[in-house]
């Protein structure tokens, strides 16, 4: 079938810019020379052998995997921004350092008690004879042994801190990176969550900064008189 | 070999506990003539006044570490015989290796007990 034939076959059944372009063809026709297929396909064929001419196969797949790179980090900035990597940045790092801090502290307050008793005991091992002096002399060497815990424990936590601070950095690193993707909000208003179960009661220790000692429970406890 | 607990000692860790531990441990020993210092630095300039038998350092301290201690003490032809041992908790052998070729009399890792410092004691000056 002519290329005109079948352009005016497709406008019956379709829309009226089909139409219009239909009447513009057979203008073009009607004003034209009728033209061989081969020569249109010829024509194609150039223009396609310019375009593939402008980039090359490894610039195609460079092209490619660039585009993949650019989904690759939207979808990157997605996640992160559902992780709230802000949360750890801000929140999560800093509560486990003040806490490993707050274990360092009070172990190493709970060894000065422990050793301040135990000198009291080698004070009064020396002081007795015999089997009562070699039996507490035999229990305080167990007690300073046992108390060297606390250097070996504070230097672990020092090695978990500094790993902390290591990923804390790398998050501060992401957060700089892809900042302006991700949503603080969200983190901000759960910083201070309202308990809805018996759970969220639930929090164990408190720093000694966030803590209230027995005289502010006192004055509390006080205030529903 | 009898061993005079009469004797000076110096114990270094920048971490005070630990040198109330072990004062009490030498203690126990009858070693009563104790001296601290908290840091490389301070033990060098001490042991240069002072007249020590023997001395028991941590390593892991600053800005002298037990190491570069030894080192000074072994550079020092007034220290250089002088007993080391090094009491720490760092226990790989290139450490254990690091410290032997630096002139460490004995190496103690911590946690460690009453028992094995008395023992390396007794080795390092029976020795000495």
């Amino acid at each position: 079938m002519h290329e005109a034939g079948r352009y005016q076959t497709r406008t019956k059944s379709g829309s009226a810019g089909e139409d219009a372009l239909a009447e513009r063809l057979a203008d073009v026709r009607n004003r034209q020379p009728a033209q061989d297929t081969d020569a249109i396909a010829e024509v194609v064929r150039a223009v396609l052998t310019t375009m593939s001419g402008d980039l090359s196969a490894k610039e195609t797949s460079l092209l490619t995997e660039v585009e993949e790179l650019g989904r690759t980090i939207a979808s990157a900035k997605a996640e992160i921004a559902a992780l709230r990597v802000d949360d750890i940045k801000e929140r999560d790092i800093p509560f486990a350092t003040d806490e490993l801090d707050a274990i360092v502290a009070h172990t190493a307050s709970a060894t000065h008690h422990i050793l301040e008793s135990c000198e009291t005991l080698d004070a009064v091992a020396n002081s007795v004879t015999g089997e009562a002096s070699m039996k507490l002399q035999a229990a305080t060497t167990q007690i300073y042994e046992a108390c060297s815990f606390q250097d070996i424990t504070g230097q672990r936590i020092t090695k978990v801190v500094t790993t902390l601070k290591a990923i804390e950095a790398k998050v501060a690193q992401i957060v700089a990176t892809f900042g302006s993707h991700i949503n603080v909000s969200a983190a901000a208003s759960e910083a201070n969550p309202v308990p809805t179960s018996e759970d969220d009661l639930l929090n164990g220790p408190q720093l000694p900064a966030h803590a209230m000692d027995q005289s502010d429970i006192d004055k509390l406890l006080a205030s529903f008189d | 070999m009898a061993i005079d607990k009469s004797m000076n000692v110096l114990i270094v860790d920048d971490y005070k506990t630990m040198l109330r531990i072990i004062r009490n441990l030498l203690k126990q020993i009858e070693f009563n003539n104790v001296e601290e210092a908290t840091d490389g630095a301070e033990a060098l300039s001490k042991l240069r006044s002072g007249n020590f038998g023997l001395v028991i350092s941590d390593w892991n301290m600053a800005p002298m570490t037990g190491l570069q201690l030894l080192q000074e003490v072994r550079a020092d032809a007034k220290l250089k015989q002088m007993p080391f041992i090094m009491i720490t908790a760092e226990s790989k052998t290139e450490n254990v290796v690091a410290a032997k070729q630096a002139g460490v009399s004995n190496y103690i890792v911590k946690p460690f007990n009453a028992e094995t410092l008395k023992d390396k004691i007794e080795k390092v000056l029976g020795h000495a």
